[in-house]
């Protein structure tokens, strides 16, 4: 479909392109990572980063027909999971579209111009994700639910 | 809008994760130290493939569907990010409404002799012999194993030929370019979608819908979502208990939605 | 009988270079609408969940139609043996190819997700008719390249009549395919029913032979070939039985209908009280389309004139869209009858059609998608026979039909 040429191409172009070399030479894991975006303070991805690098496409091809076919959710690799990890914040702490100019996805699909539609239907923000937490509880009653905990970090919980 | 979900969410995969399979009817709590307990219930997130053991199912009791409440429509709108649709600028605003995505409708039907009127919600009646997924070209429109009839937009092209098919009105063709979606439920130019009776939640083992829960909030009970492979369920024993009926029963499409007092 | 010879279409380059620049614009406004479609979405144009399919499918669906069509004057001359025919068989296959080509470009440029065309392409559901249409079209083009092949070629001579069996064998499916993708609908009213399949290959054969007429007659009188009286009437007579048969569908087709007690209504929507599509039925289909034609080509005088059995054409040709946009559209309009007995209040919002008839209104953007299939059509057609030998050098009664010259002179 028409793409909007980026008219920071430039710009991203050349940064990425620093990015790969710095990351080629001295192998920098997470070089790519946005800042302020929870995988920052991770020390690798769901699977090592040079896997992720050349794999991801098909993690979540794959995961995406076990989800949409089988309706198998509890996997590391969906793609709401790279979102909700890989998506950076602006200043009010608000988060910024992983397919947004210079962010996780786009900066290097930019690079190296691979099309890039999975935001053509998925959400670009974590967005109503906390469905889960909110309604499961909503609805424990209906039965075979199973409890989990809440993990850490459940500050600023809002809507 | 969310803002530091981010947390939160991987916390939760981690937990997800080490917990795999074994979370269906055990309880467990712990509480992560220094943190505030909510009282929340997590269920487990599926992880073997959804066998046809299951038959997921709606029994709509016309009688209790009260006329003018829109509680339901209002309930899917919320849950799979429907009221997130925005009418294009020059859109003409009645054909929008019949332009914009809709899953569930509140009908009201008068009978022409008597003159009785019953009201009732009609959304994809999930059928067993789906119509729908016989004609589409690619298998995009499929019917899930536990007898949810959906769309895989990954390989849905847009042909609208399903919904040529359906003898409900039930899909929606998205006309529009869709800015803002919630990751429960992606959605994009030029697809087909439908009712998928809230998916999203039977995968996190959450069993229920959200137009059955609203309408059970609003004191009127009207839909009672269930099991229809389960002969002691709720479902089962309700069908069971009052005859029902499928809308265009001479179809014969073994429908998972049925119908009392229609 | 003398030998036929084919040459190049020979006009004088500025026409030739001014037609192509004509089509070439044409089809330009075609693909911005498409792209247009493309990048808005379709709420631009009338369609909308209740009338799902419109003014795009009309034409190719009529376009797809006309071509197996096209595709019958090649087979009447070797599988059926009519040797007055044989000349005609090569502009047969490459207009039949052409008008495949054109409709079935405005049927993608119409999906929701064209850039998806290789899914489509990939992924089959074998039992969607959609998916057996795409195996019938793509068969359908390869076939007829064949069959051109063995027209055109000496060497291929030989496997003419088997190949052009094949192909009519082909076709037949083709548009049995593409009337099924209608008569199997069983959830609405106005199809569900098997009569469709073969109204629509009578269709084709009256649609592609009125398209054939005309392309034939314009490009030999751009050329000044002479097309002889015996040659056009034959021709006219078998658009005549063809159109002929078109009628007698349309009546069984709605007497099936009217039988059954529960189509009574969507049958008096389309044959009484429909607004604009029982005017369609009645004025474009019945009159335009079938008894007007008719009367042309049975005239004992006007049927001789070339200039009116080209008019008799074009009035199949507008007779048959008005005819595809009551099948695909009108059909759509009509409510589904979800609860017999009963009479639909309120469905949904108020712009959310249930118990009334949909509005649809044609935007500008589907119609010059779909003039500009039509343009992709005839594009084809003359740059094929202006580089290649498709067209007879002439078609005069004593060229093709020296039999019935031995006739009238003894």
């Amino acid at each position: 479909m028409a793409r909007a040429m980026h008219h920071g191409g430039l710009v991203v172009f050349g940064l990425a392109g620093a990015l790969w070399a710095l990351a080629a030479q001295a192998e920098v894991v997470g070089g790519f990572v946005v800042e302020g975006s929870k995988a920052a303070g991770l020390e690798n991805c769901v699977e090592p980063t040079e896997y992720m690098r050349r794999n991801h496409m098909e993690l979540i091809r794959h995961q995406r027909d076990a989800t949409v076919h089988d309706g198998i959710r509890s996997t590391k690799h969906s793609l709401a999971g790279c979102v909700s990890c890989h998506a950076g914040v602006d200043d009010r702490q608000q988060p910024i579209p992983i397919n947004a100019d210079g962010q996780f996805c786009e900066a290097c699909h930019d690079y190296t111009a691979v099309t890039l539609n999975c935001f053509d239907c998925h959400a670009t923000i974590p967005e109503g994700s906390d469905w889960n937490q909110a309604t499961a509880a909503a609805h424990a009653h209906m039965g075979l639910t199973g409890l989990i905990t809440e993990g850490t970090g459940s500050e600023g919980q809002s809507k | 809008m969310t803002d530091t979900h981010n947390d939160k969410e991987t916390a939760v995969d981690n937990g997800r994760r080490t917990f795999l399979g074994g979370a269906v009817g055990v309880s467990a709590a712990a509480v992560a130290p220094g943190l505030v307990l909510h009282e929340l219930a997590q269920a487990a997130p599926r992880t073997e493939p959804v066998t046809d053991l299951h038959r997921w199912g709606l029994l709509i009791d016309t009688a209790k569907c009260a006329d003018g409440c829109r509680a339901c429509v209002e309930a899917c709108e919320q849950e799979n990010g429907l009221n997130l649709q925005t009418r294009p600028e020059g859109a003409d605003p009645l054909k929008w409404e019949d332009q914009r995505a809709v899953w569930i409708r509140k009908v009201k039907v008068q009978d022409n002799i008597s003159g009785h009127v019953t009201n009732l919600p009609l959304m994809c009646q999930h059928c067993a012999n789906p119509p729908c997924v016989d004609v589409c070209p690619t298998g995009a429109s499929f019917k899930r194993a536990d007898g949810i009839v959906m769309v895989d937009r990954h390989t849905c092209i847009g042909c609208r030929y399903c919904m040529m098919a359906c003898p409900y009105k039930a899909r929606s063709f998205i006309h529009e370019k869709v800015a803002e979606k919630l990751t429960r439920a992606p959605r994009g130019k030029g697809c087909v979608e439908s009712c998928n009776l809230c998916v999203h939640r039977l995968d996190e083992g959450d069993l229920s819908v959200a137009c059955a829960d609203a309408c059970t909030e609003q004191g009127h009970g009207a839909i009672l979502f269930g099991d229809l492979k389960d002969p002691n369920g709720p479902l089962r024993q309700a069908l069971r208990a009052q005859p029902s009926r499928q809308v265009r029963e001479n179809l014969g499409l073994n429908t998972g939605v049925r119908y009392a007092g229609l | 009988m003398k030998r036929i010879v084919y040459r190049e279409w020979r006009i004088a380059p500025e026409r030739y270079w001014g037609i192509l620049a004509i089509l070439a614009g044409v089809i330009a406004i075609g693909g911005a609408a498409a792209l247009y479609m493309e990048h808005e979405g379709h709420w631009v144009t009338g369609m909308t969940n209740s009338v799902v399919w419109g003014m795009p499918h009309v034409f190719a669906v009529f376009l797809i139609v006309a071509a197996s069509g096209a595709l019958n004057v090649a087979s009447i001359g070797t599988v059926f043996g009519k040797r007055l025919y044989k000349p005609l068989g090569r502009l047969s296959g490459l207009l039949a190819s052409a008008l495949l080509v054109g409709g079935l470009l405005v049927l993608v440029l119409d999906l929701g997700r064209p850039d998806r065309l290789v899914v489509a392409m990939t992924t089959y559901n074998f039992s969607s008719i959609f998916a057996w249409n795409i195996f019938l079209y793509t068969g359908f083009l390869i076939i007829t390249v064949g069959y051109l092949w063995t027209m055109a070629e000496r060497k291929g001579n030989p496997f003419m009549r088997p190949v052009g069996t094949f192909a009519f064998l082909w076709r037949l499916a083709l548009t049995t395919g593409t009337g099924s993708i209608f008569g199997f609908l069983v959830g609405r009213q106005a199809y569900d029913t098997a009569i469709l399949a073969p109204m629509f290959v009578v269709m084709s054969f009256a649609y592609g032979l009125a398209v054939y007429i005309l392309v034939l007659m314009f490009s030999f009188h751009l050329d000044e070939r002479p097309i002889g009286e015996r040659m056009l009437k034959r021709l006219k007579n078998l658009l005549a039985l063809f159109v002929g048969a078109v009628l007698y569908f349309t009546l069984v087709y709605h007497l099936t209908k009217l039988y059954g007690a529960k189509y009574s209504d969507v049958e008096s929507f389309i044959l009484v009280n429909g607004g604009i599509y029982t005017f369609l039925f009645w004025f474009g289909w019945v009159l335009v389309g079938g008894l007007v034609p008719l009367g042309i080509l049975y005239h004992p005088e006007r049927s001789k004139s070339a200039s009116w059995v080209a008019a008799a054409c074009g009035f199949v040709i507008v007779g048959g869209l008005a005819a595809l946009y009551v099948i695909i559209i009108g059909s759509q309009a009509y409510p589904l009858e979800m609860f017999p007995g009963q009479t639909v209040i309120e469905f949904g919002l108020p712009g959310d059609i249930g118990g009334t008839v949909a509005g649809y209104a044609p935007s500008f953007p589907e119609i010059l998608l779909g003039i500009g299939g039509v343009g992709v059509a005839m594009l084809i057609t003359a740059v094929g026979i202006r580089v290649l030998q498709f067209l007879p050098e002439s078609l005069a009664d004593q060229d093709v039909d020296p039999h019935a010259m031995a006739r009238s002179a003894g």
